[in-house]
C-alpha cells in the first residue's frame, strides 16, 4: 500500500486534540498514523500507560474509534476477547458477514516487554487477528521514568541512577522484537517515529494479515531521555542512523532491512544529546559506550545476513 | 419432559453452559475446576455449542479476555478455583465496575499456603468486595439451575453485574448425583437473546471503555454498583420464582429449613447446608427444635431478611468455611452479626478449611451446644472451631 | 462541583459515549511559543501534519492552511521537522 499523505489528510482525524500528553511527546502521532491507515472500522485496545491516561480523562476522550482499556498487563488478552467476540458474533449473524474490523492493541515498553509480556505472548501464540504495537520509550515513563527491560545498558533512570558505586542500568536490553518473532507469527517489524511513512506502510501490511502481527516502534520520551521537546523526532532519527534501532520487517519469514544508513554515525553521537547517558559520555568508566558500539555493529551484520539468507 | 441424569457438579455446570450456549468462553485449567472446562471444550469441539473458546495462558488473561469479549457485546463465561481466582482478582473488580455480566462458576478451593486442593470458601470470600454477585450451591442440581439463572440475574438491565456461581470443590464438583435438566431449548428461551448494554464493536458509535476517572467522577461509579447490588436482591428473587414456574424448583436469596418453630439454627453456605439439614432432622428426633438457614446469595447480602427469618430463634451458629486473620470468626459470621437485632445468641464456627470433612455428628454437637447456650444465655466464647486439633 | 453529573445521571461503567469529546478541552493554554506558517515557503509535504501529536496542523485540499491554536501545545515538532530547504514554520513567543 502506497502511503499518500494528501489523501489521508482529507479524511477525519480519529485521534483528536485536547488530550493531555506532554507537549512534544510524539506518541500520539504514532496513534494518529496507525489510525489514518486503519480507518474508522478499528477497535483500539490500550494497556495502562501515558497514552491511556492522557487520551481518556473522563468525561473527555480523544478517540473517535472504539477504544478499550482494562489494566496494565493485559492489553493483548483483552483484545483477544474482543476479537473472539467479533468472530462469534459475525458467525451468529449479529455483525454483517462483510464487515471487517481491525484490532490494534497498543502498549508501552513497560506493558509489553515486562508486565504484559505473558499476555502478549499468549495472544500471539493463539493466533488472534490482532496487530500489537509496542511504543518503546525505553522505560516506565508514565510513573516517572523507572528502568524497564527495554532500558539500554548504562542509561540513567530514577531506579537506575548514576550513583557513586553503581552507574546507570547494569543489564542489557531485552530484544522484544526477536522474542515476538520466535512465536512464528506472520509479520513482525521494527519502526521509528522518525519514519512515519515506513511505519504506516508496516501498519497497512500488518492489517492485511489474517493472524497476529507485531510492530515495535521507537518513541523517544523527551522527559525521560532528557532532551528538548521538539527534538523527539530527531532523537528517533539518530537512533536509526546509528543503527542502534534498525528498521526492518520479517514478513512470513522473509527479512527486509528497510533503511540502510549510508554514512555510519557512531552511537556516541546519539548518546551525547540525551541526559540519560550524560555520565557515560562524560567518562565511560565501565566501558559501556564501547560495548554498545560493538553490540550495534554485531547486530547490524547479523541483520544483513538474515536478510540475505531469507531471500 | 425434563431429563434426569447422573452428573457431578462440574458436569452440571458444563451442562448448564452448554444449554445456554454463550458466545465466548475464556478458560484456564485449575483443580478442581478442570472437568468443567474439559466437558465444555468437548461441546465446543463436537459442535454442540457455537461458543468461541479462548484457551488462554492464565486466569488473569481469562478474566481479561472475558472483559474484552463482554465489552464487545458477547455473552461471556469463564470458570476457575482458588489461586486462579486470586490471580484474576484484579480484573474481576474491573469487570464488575465496568458492569459486564460475565458468568463464572467458582469451584471453591482453599488458597495457598500451604498449597491445598480441598474445599473451602477462602477463594470466593477473598473477592467478596469485588462487585460480583455470589450465589452458593448446595448440590449439583443447584449448580445447573443457578448457572442458568445467573445469566438472567447478571444481564438484567438494572443489575448488569458479573455473577459467581460457587460450588464446593470435590464435595460437589466431583460427586455424582441425579440432576434434572431443562435442556437447551428451554434454557435458551429462559435466558433469551443477549442484548448487551453497550457494544464496543459498533464502530458507527465509538465508545471509550475503561477511561481514567479522577476525583471528580470515580466515587459516583462506585455508588452505581451499590445500587445495582441492591436491585440484584429483588432480581434474584424474581428470576428464582420464574425458574420455579418453569421447573418446579423455586429459588430465593436463602432457603429456610425447618426454621418456623426452631429454637436453635445453623446458617451456612454450600454443601454443608445439606449436612446441616440431616443434623437438624436428627436433633429434632431427639426433641431439639433445630433448623437451618441455607444462604444462597452472599452478595448481595440479604441481612434484614436473615435477621427477620431468625428473629424467633434463641441461638444461632454461623458456619464459616473461611477465616479472617486478626478478627475472630469468619466473614459470614460478622455479616450476620451486623444485622442481628439483639435476641439470639450468635456463635461463630470456623470449620472445614483445606477440605477437612464436616459430618452430621459434628453439626449435631453444634446444635447441642446451641441448646445449652440458649438455656444459659451464655454469650462468652462465641468464636469456635470445628474439627481442629487444639494441642 | 454542582455542574457535574450525579451518580443517577452518569452513564454506567464509567464509559464515555461521546467520541472525540476531548476537543472540548482546550490545551492551547499550555503554549509558550506558537507555530507560525509562512505560506510562501511551504511545499506542503505534510510532514508537520503527520507528526503533530495534537492533531493541530490544519490541512485543506492537501495544503497546510494553519494551526488549531485551541489544541496546539507549542511543542515545536512541526517547526523542527519542517524540511531544511523551506523552513516554512517558525516558533514565535505567544501573547
Amino acid at each position: 500500500m502506497a502511503i499518500n499523505l494528501k489523501e489521508m489528510s482529507a479524511r477525519p482525524e480519529l485521534l483528536v486534540g485536547g488530550h493531555r500528553s506532554c507537549a512534544g511527546c510524539a506518541a500520539p502521532a504514532i496513534l494518529r498514523q496507525a489510525l489514518h491507515v486503519a480507518g474508522p472500522d478499528t477497535v483500539v485496545g490500550f494497556a495502562t500507560g501515558c497514552m491511556e491516561v492522557s487520551t481518556t480523562i473522563y468525561p473527555y476522550t480523544a478517540w473517535r474509534v472504539p477504544y478499550i482499556h482494562c489494566a496494565f498487563e493485559n492489553c493483548a488478552a483483552t483484545v483477544s476477547g474482543v476479537e473472539a467476540a467479533y468472530r462469534v458474533l459475525q458467525r451468529k449473524g449479529r455483525i454483517p458477514a462483510d464487515k471487517k474490523i481491525n484490532f490494534i492493541a497498543f502498549g508501552g515498553d513497560g506493558a509489553s516487554y515486562d508486565i504484559g509480556f505473558q499476555s502478549l505472548s499468549g495472544a500471539m501464540e493463539r493466533g488472534h487477528r490482532m496487530l500489537y504495537v509496542c511504543y518503546d520509550n525505553n522505560a516506565y515513563m508514565n510513573t516517572g521514568t523507572q528502568r524497564s527491560s527495554a532500558t539500554p545498558r548504562g542509561a540513567m533512570t530514577n531506579t537506575s541512577p548514576n550513583g557513586s558505586i553503581i552507574s546507570g542500568k547494569q543489564q542489557s536490553r531485552k530484544d522484544l522484537t526477536a522474542c515476538v518473532l520466535a512465536h512464528n507469527i506472520p509479520y513482525v517489524a521494527q519502526a521509528s517515529v522518525s519514519n512515519p511513512i515506513d511505519f504506516m506502510r508496516k501498519v497497512a501490511r500488518a492489517l492485511e494479515i489474517d493472524g497476529p502481527s507485531f510492530i515495535n516502534i521507537l518513541q523517544p520520551c523527551h522527559r525521560g531521555w532528557g532532551c528538548k521537546p521538539e527534538d523527539s523526532i530527531e532523537l528517533a532519527r539518530l537512533a536509526v542512523e546509528t543503527r542502534w534501532w534498525p528498521l526492518y520487517e520479517v514478513d512470513h519469514g522473509r527479512w527486509k532491512v528497510n533503511n540502510k544508513p549510508k554514512t555510519v554515525v557512531p552511537v556516541v553521537d546519539w548518546f551525547r544529546i540525551q541526559a540519560r547517558f550524560k555520565h557515560m559520555v562524560a567518562g565511560d568508566r565501565d566501558g559501556i559506550l564501547a560495548w554498545h558500539q560493538e553490540q550495534v555493529d554485531k547486530a547490524w551484520t547479523e541483520l544483513l545476513e538474515k536478510e540475505e539468507k531469507s531471500q | 419432559m425434563n431429563k434426569r441424569v447422573p452428573l457431578t457438579g462440574n458436569d452440571a455446570g458444563a451442562e448448564a453452559l452448554k444449554d445456554v450456549n454463550p458466545d465466548v468462553a475464556a478458560v484456564f485449567p485449575i483443580t478442581p475446576q478442570t472437568e468443567l472446562m474439559h466437558q465444555f471444550a468437548s461441546y465446543v469441539h463436537d459442535g454442540v455449542v457455537d461458543t468461541e473458546l479462548i484457551l488462554v495462558e492464565s486466569e488473569h488473561s481469562a478474566q481479561s479476555a472475558c472483559f474484552g469479549a463482554a465489552s464487545a457485546g458477547a455473552r461471556t463465561v469463564t470458570a476457575t478455583s482458588s489461586q486462579g481466582l486470586l490471580l484474576m482478582a484484579e480484573i474481576c473488580a474491573i469487570t464488575a465496575a465496568t458492569r459486564l455480566p460475565v458468568v463464572m462458576p467458582v469451584v471453591n478451593r482453599a488458597i495457598s499456603a500451604p498449597v491445598n486442593i480441598g474445599c473451602d470458601h477462602s477463594d470466593s470470600m477473598f473477592l467478596r468486595d469485588a462487585g460480583w454477585i455470589q450465589l452458593y450451591c448446595e448440590n449439583s442440581q443447584e449448580v445447573y439451575d443457578t448457572v442458568v439463572q445467573a445469566f438472567r440475574i447478571g444481564e438484567h438491565k438494572d443489575v448488569l453485574l458479573p455473577v459467581m456461581v460457587c460450588l464446593d470443590g470435590f464435595i460437589i464438583s466431583h460427586t455424582m448425583e441425579g440432576v434434572e435438566l431443562i435442556g437447551p431449548e428451554a434454557a435458551r428461551q429462559f435466558v433469551g437473546e443477549y442484548d448487551a448494554a453497550f457494544r464496543l464493536l459498533d464502530t458507527a458509535k465509538p465508545i471509550t471503555v475503561g477511561p481514567l476517572h479522577l476525583t471528580d467522577y470515580y466515587f459516583e461509579c462506585k455508588r452505581q454498583v451499590v445500587e445495582a447490588m441492591a436491585t440484584a436482591r429483588r432480581v434474584i428473587v424474581e428470576v428464582g420464582k420464574e425458574y420455579g414456574r418453569l421447573t418446579g424448583r423455586e429459588y430465593a436469596l436463602f432457603e429456610p429449613y425447618r426454621l418456623d418453630d426452631a429454637e436453635v439454627a445453623i446458617i451456612a453456605l454450600g454443601s454443608t447446608c445439606g449436612t446441616a439439614k440431616v443434623a437438624a432432622d436428627r436433633a429434632r428426633e431427639k426433641g431439639l427444635r433445630a433448623g437451618v438457614l441455607k444462604l444462597r446469595s452472599f452478595r448481595p447480602f440479604p441481612g434484614e431478611e436473615i435477621a427477620e427469618a431468625l428473629r424467633h430463634v434463641g441461638a444461632v451458629a454461623v458456619l464459616d468455611r473461611s477465616i479472617s486473620y486478626g478478627l475472630p470468626g469468619g466473614p459470614l459470621f460478622h455479616e450476620v452479626r451486623s444485622f442481628a437485632n439483639g435476641g439470639a445468641v450468635l456463635v461463630s464456627y470456623v470449620y472445614g478449611l483445606g477440605g477437612r470433612d464436616i459430618t452430621p455428628s459434628d453439626l449435631q454437637c453444634v446444635f447441642a451446644e446451641l441448646a445449652a447456650r440458649r438455656q444459659s444465655g451464655e454469650s462468652d466464647g462465641v468464636f469456635r472451631y470445628i474439627g481442629l486439633r487444639e494441642s | 462541583m454542582s455542574e457535574l453529573l450525579g451518580w443517577k445521571d452518569m452513564p454506567i461503567g464509567g464509559i464515555i459515549f461521546e467520541s472525540g469529546s476531548s476537543q472540548r478541552y482546550v490545551t492551547g493554554g499550555w503554549r509558550t511559543y506558537k507555530p507560525v506558517h509562512a505560506q510562501d515557503r511551504c511545499v506542503h509535504c505534510l510532514r508537520c501534519w503527520i507528526l503533530c501529536p495534537d492533531s493541530a496542523v490544519l490541512v485543506e485540499n492537501g495544503r497546510l492552511v494553519g494551526f488549531d491554536y485551541d489544541h496546539c501545545k507549542g511543542c515545536g515538532i512541526c517547526a523542527r521537522e519542517c524540511p531544511a530547504k523551506c523552513r516554512a514554520i517558525e516558533m514565535e513567543l505567544d501573547r
